[in-house]
């Protein structure tokens, strides 16, 4: 008879996780997953403190160029002053608080907002002319009726993150090991990388940490995804079969320390940058096998070799996933409420990537990922199912994710990843009582 | 835009004389039933051989390609064909149990015509109900008619969604 779990420590500080490393057991409550009194803590204790992705250094290309985001909940712009510096500012006016600028993207050397008129130079700094004696003399030296800025914007390999805590660790120290993994997908292209137009964005009506587990759970795919890879195996043919059964391949787990993980390995599907698929043709095939010959004579065999044919699917904690697999997939989403997320995903190639090659890139992408993949929609499907299965929690309460908890090494369709991320969750959601 | 140049191939001939505007409607009427009522097979049948069927993301310019942008769906003819393949399978989970939905078909007009075929658009509502929610979608489409055989089919279709995003919808598991 199925029972409830009854938790078998002693005294447990978290309400939400129970981990046994003995007995090889990890739980998570369900209620994690649906009250506001969680999300209200995760603004204040995690999207407040940690680093958030807003953007990558190629959406700005030219000096002046600006895009408005919301990051993190925050309404902000990322641009580039006349200079080329990338900045980030709160996108509300320090006068009555409109949006300064209202559109995507474009190019500006200052902003206006249309309310009363107030006016910015996109340094941030105030630019109204006022007649004499409406304010009074050195009105705003202070700096503040400047923009404000965003207490913290810095970058690694073109990845821009913010962090609203002007104390937190630098970037580079709080990536920890996930920068290993970003400089692998950074050195696909000698040119450097580049956001492709085009975005994805909508919502799921589902926690954001279902969305955090799901985009790099190996054990799902063949369960949830069994339609996409029926399509594959006759795109692919008998190398696909023999992909997936040979042990080799096998993805591996790694703890990328600080709530970040990867699980790597080697799946049927081809890739853009080193992976040729019989569907793809002989022209398909020496593309391939030149942009191979280039990345071995840059970054050695070795190297080349990972960073072609191994797949990885990376969580960096608390909410971007990069996904280098058939495609690139940089992918951030935020809690609108415990139920319910935004989603924005975009793919990253290679910059002066050949356009047959980028056709073939994009093809891959949209056969799997996105609102109209052939995979995707199914992984919406079981988040919202889930989280419409938590309605019963107060009787059936707690996740599991143990599967492989007491392996030396956890593999790609064990559940490691998922615990590397909830461990600094719930570390971060304790912290300071 | 890239719909039409790959779709130009089933053959060239000279310039189709459209036919008139109440013959789409009909042809066009008729497709959404076969949506609707989940007909899929009869639906992948309005396909002239070679063709594509194509969703940018929302807020994309009519011409947007496929080659440069990323899209929902960008379909050539082999893709579409499996998208109707899986979404008759119960392991299409999006679609099972099936939604159901309505399309409404309104504002076509007969946009011109040249050697590849006849252009029509007409802009679209479609309600998508599962799990009692209701999701709607909304746009333009524009198509490109040929003639096979003395039987019309669909050469191109390219749906646009006039949205801002798929919020709340989330995602295009249906056939729009």
């Amino acid at each position: 008879m199925a029972t409830a779990f009854t938790p078998p420590m002693r005294a447990p500080r978290s309400p939400w996780i129970r981990e046994d490393r003995i007995a090889g057991l990890f739980k998570v409550s369900r209620s994690a997953f649906t009250e506001q009194s969680v999300l209200d803590r995760e603004r204040e204790r995690i999207f407040d403190h940690c680093w958030l992705y807003i953007g990558h250094g190629s959406e700005l290309a030219q000096p002046n160029d600006y895009l408005t985001r919301n990051v993190g909940g925050r309404e902000l712009i990322f641009n580039r002053d006349r200079k080329g510096t990338y900045q980030a500012f709160f996108n509300t006016c320090p006068h009555r608080g409109a949006l300064v600028a209202r559109e995507k993207c474009g190019n500006a050397l200052g902003f206006k907002c249309f309310y009363h008129g107030w006016s910015f130079n996109n340094n941030g700094k105030y630019a109204t002319r006022t007649p004499a004696g409406v304010y009074p003399a050195g009105f705003g030296d202070d700096g503040s009726v400047d923009l404000a800025r965003v207490p913290r914007l810095e970058q690694y390999r073109d990845f821009f993150f913010v962090n609203y805590d002007a104390n937190a660790v630098g970037l580079e120290e709080y990536l920890a090991d996930a920068r290993q993994i970003l400089d692998l997908v950074a050195d696909h292209s000698p040119n450097g990388m580049e956001i492709v137009g085009g975005e994805q964005q909508y919502t799921i009506r589902a926690n954001w940490k279902l969305l955090v587990e799901n985009s790099a759970d190996g054990y799902h795919a063949a369960e949830t995804h069994g339609t996409y890879f029926d399509y594959l195996l006759d795109a692919v043919g008998n190398d696909a079969a023999e992909a997936l059964s040979n042990r080799e391949n096998v993805s591996k787990a790694y703890d990328l320390k600080n709530g970040h993980a990867v699980i790597e390995g080697r799946a049927p599907w081809g890739r853009p940058i080193g992976r040729a698929i019989p569907a793809w043709g002989e022209k398909g095939r020496q593309d391939v096998a030149a942009i191979v010959a280039e990345l071995q004579a840059r970054v050695g065999p070795e190297r080349a070799a990972r960073i072609a044919d191994r797949d990885r699917n990376m969580i960096i904690f608390p909410n971007l996933v990069i996904n280098d697999i058939m495609a690139i997939t940089v992918r951030t989403f935020y809690p609108i409420a415990p139920d319910l997320m935004t989603v924005r995903s975009f793919a990253l190639a290679p910059k002066g990537e050949a356009r047959d090659a980028r056709k073939r890139r994009l093809d891959n992408f949209l056969e799997f990922l996105g609102p109209g993949g052939f995979a995707t929609p199914d992984d919406v499907e079981a988040l919202e199912s889930a989280q419409r299965g938590y309605v019963n929690q107060r009787d059936a309460g707690w996740n599991d994710i143990s599967r492989g908890l007491l392996k030396d090494q956890p593999a790609g369709d064990d559940e490691e990843q998922m615990r590397c991320f909830w461990r600094e969750w719930n570390r971060r959601m304790e912290d300071g009582e | 835009m890239s719909g039409v140049a790959a779709m130009s191939s089933p053959g060239a001939r000279s310039a189709e004389a459209p036919l008139t505007r109440a013959d789409y409607e009909d042809f066009l009427y008729h497709e959404a039933a076969l949506l609707d009522e989940w007909r899929l097979d009869e639906w992948f049948a309005l396909f002239a051989e070679g063709a594509t069927y194509e969703i940018p993301t929302a807020g994309s310019r009519d011409d947007a390609d496929s080659a440069e942008a990323l899209f929902y769906v960008a379909d050539d003819y082999a893709r579409l064909r499996y998208r109707v393949e899986r979404l008759k399978k119960p392991g299409a989970h999006s679609e099972w149990p099936r939604s159901d939905g309505a399309r409404m078909i309104s504002n076509v007009r007969i946009l011109g015509s040249d050697e590849t075929g006849v252009r029509v658009g007409c802009t679209f509502v479609t309600y998508r109900a599962k799990n009692d929610i209701t999701d709607i979608f909304f746009g333009h489409q524009h198509y490109l008619f040929t003639t096979v055989a003395g039987t019309l089919k669909i050469a191109a279709k390219r749906v646009l969604l006039d949205m801002n995003s798929l919020s709340p919808q989330g995602r295009v598991s249906i056939i729009l």
